[in-house]
């Protein structure tokens, strides 16, 4: 059994078939990165892993237990599966402090002083403890998404969604935000990233699944997937990524 | 560096445009300033013919006369200006100086429209005071008549009270009442479609109802229909409940605009975190959405307000109907000018507190 098993997931969006009888496993502590052209599903999968999407067909499974379908506790599910957007998707309205602590305090009843002592201490790991009364809109980007980060954290997740989270940003504020989720993965903490950064997906990836059309296309260790892609599509895609200057 | 390639396009030359030196504005700007320093001088005039006519005499009065009649002398400076400018820009233009003719040219129709914006101004407060004088003051007196503002005023304050007390109440009912529809119109699944479709229902029913029939129905027919509780409330809590109703209908809409127009991704963000429906929309959804929409809360809460003055059909004592009692008695609508003031007063520095509330918040997050 599997950490996290995605077997044969279907996913709609009305006559538009996004996610056409999808497998995937994940097993725990490994870095999964999903490449591909975009509208090939990456987003709608991690969507649907995290219960924002209902499926059609197929299931999924975290830690055995199935986590679609009726019935299923999403609020719960949502407390040990966590996701961090393209665009951040702070509140705009509370404190990057706020921000964090709103959930520790409202779904898991943490009091307050600890829901902050906590996220104080995430805010210096990231060094942006200064910036904990400050309100998003007065953060760079890369700063945005490492706070949206460290609040999808505060809730102690054990598997973590990135959906392109650095695909919105500068281009020098990119690294910042993949130092953190390298410093992760040391850490052994389970990552699924949906993501255009090719070189970084080929130092911590653990597996690389090259999708398209709705299904894994191709998956591997980033070095077969990058070097020796067997796949006629994957090649293809590649090679424009390497006529971009992507790779 | 690559080479440009040789079959470029020919480039196109460019050939200024003569500038205009505005004297034909400036002149009929100078004209009309001179024109208006007649016409004020006439109309002081016939007040002065009123003022002797009604053997009111003052010195005071007679020096605030002729500093209006001094006051069209200021147009003369933007017109002389302007057509300075003018006659700059035209010797500028014989001299060929394009520059120097577009810069004069440009300065000498900002002053000729100077003098027309005040001289605009001016003359609508010509118009306003002939009015007012017409027929030997009969504007003044029947709606400024002093004495009787000053012998009504307490009576009128006291009554506007019952208006404040009505639109408070009312107020705080409506904002509470209309974010309750507005959520019931929201709700997301099939379970809650009877819900959705009696919180539709009663929105679209009250806003096309005027308040002045829901005010009539409530405030005398739930006393007759006998019901101890309607039976025993004072008509102005009837007036409370019918502004309630009617105005809840526009705020829930207001409210309803304000909750759509909140992004569905901070909607997955809360969600994602594991925030219930109800958390999201209480932390999350609510604060933003109420923020964004303050302005149209508080113009309806304005409208409200006003309409507190509609309560006077079912025989509630409010400023209005207490000034239209004077006003019957006293054939003179001063009274009722005394109240469209106090509404006057009360609303403005609500208007000025919500542009305040406005900039403060975008100052605090542009974003939101």
């Amino acid at each position: 059994m599997s950490f996290l098993e995605v077997k044969n997931v279907v996913k709609r969006f009305g006559a538009n078939e996004v996610l056409r009888g999808l497998n995937l496993t994940v097993e725990e502590h490994q870095v999964v990165c999903l490449i591909g052209p975009s509208g090939c599903g990456k987003s709608t999968l991690l969507r649907c892993v995290n219960g924002l999407e209902e499926i059609q067909g197929g299931e999924i499974r975290l830690h055995g237990d199935r986590i679609t379908g009726p019935g299923v506790d999403l609020n719960a599910l949502r407390r040990d599966v966590g996701i961090v957007f393209q665009s951040f998707n702070l509140f705009p309205h509370m404190t990057v402090l706020q921000n964090i602590t709103l959930a520790p305090t409202q779904v898991l009843r943490m009091p307050e002083a600890e829901a902050q002592e906590k996220a104080l201490a995430l805010l210096r790991r990231i060094g942006l403890e200064h910036k904990a009364r400050a309100y998003p809109d007065q953060l760079s980007g890369g700063q945005q998404q490492r706070v949206a980060i460290v609040r999808a954290l505060a809730m102690e997740p054990m598997l973590l969604l990135l959906d392109e989270i650095t695909s919105a940003l500068d281009p020098e504020l990119v690294s910042e935000v993949l130092n953190l989720l390298r410093e992760l993965a040391q850490e052994g903490m389970t990552m699924i990233l949906a993501t255009h950064e090719m070189g970084f997906a080929r130092e911590v990836a653990s597996k690389v699944c090259f999708m398209y059309e709705g299904v894994v296309h191709e998956e591997g260790p980033p070095e077969q997937i990058f070097s020796q892609p067997q796949h006629e599509r994957t090649q293809q895609f590649l090679a424009s990524i390497i006529e971009a200057g992507r790779l | 560096m690559r080479e440009p390639s040789s079959n470029r396009k020919e480039v196109r030359r460019r050939n200024p445009t003569l500038p205009r030196d505005g004297f034909g504005f400036a002149l009929a700007a100078l004209t009309l300033a001179i024109l208006l320093l007649l016409a004020t001088a006439w109309v002081m005039w016939q007040v002065k013919q009123v003022m002797s006519a009604n053997q009111f005499r003052a010195l005071w009065a007679d020096f605030v006369l002729v500093l209006v009649v001094l006051l069209p002398l200021g147009l003369l400076f933007p017109a002389g200006r302007s057509l300075g400018q003018a006659g700059a820009a035209r010797r500028a233009l014989q001299s060929e100086n394009l520059i120097a003719a577009r810069v004069h040219g440009a300065e000498a129709l900002t002053w000729a429209w100077f003098t027309l914006g005040y001289a605009g101004a001016l003359l609508l407060f010509l118009l306003f005071v002939l009015f007012f004088i017409a027929n030997n003051v009969a504007v003044g007196r029947t709606f400024f008549q002093l004495e009787l503002i000053a012998n009504s005023f307490g009576l009128i304050l006291k009554a506007f009270w019952v208006n404040v007390v009505i639109f408070l109440f009312a107020g705080v009912f409506s904002l509470v009442w209309g974010l309750v529809v507005a959520v019931a119109k929201l709700l997301p699944g099939k379970p809650a479609q009877p819900i959705r479709f009696i919180a539709t229902f009663y929105t679209d029913a009250f806003l096309s109802l005027p308040s002045i029939i829901v005010i009539y129905l409530i405030g005398f027919g739930l006393p007759l229909t006998g019901i101890g509780f309607f039976r025993n409330l004072p008509l102005e809590a009837l007036a409370v409940l019918a502004l309630t109703l009617t105005y809840g209908a526009y705020m829930a809409e207001v409210y309803r605009a304000g909750l759509e127009s909140i992004h569905p991704s901070q909607w997955a963000a809360a969600r994602s975190l594991g925030l219930s429906y109800s958390q999201t929309l209480r932390f999350v959804v609510i604060p933003q959405a109420v923020r964004r929409i303050i302005p149209p809360l508080l113009n309806n809460f304005i409208g409200m307000q006003k309409d507190t003055a509609l309560v006077n059909v079912v025989g509630v004592i409010d400023a209005f109907n207490q000034a239209r009692i004077i006003a019957s008695n006293d054939f003179n609508l001063s009274a009722v000018t005394t109240v469209a003031i106090l509404f006057i007063l009360i609303t403005i520095p609500q208007t000025r507190l919500v542009d305040r509330l406005v900039e403060r918040d975008r100052a605090r997050f542009r974003q939101g």
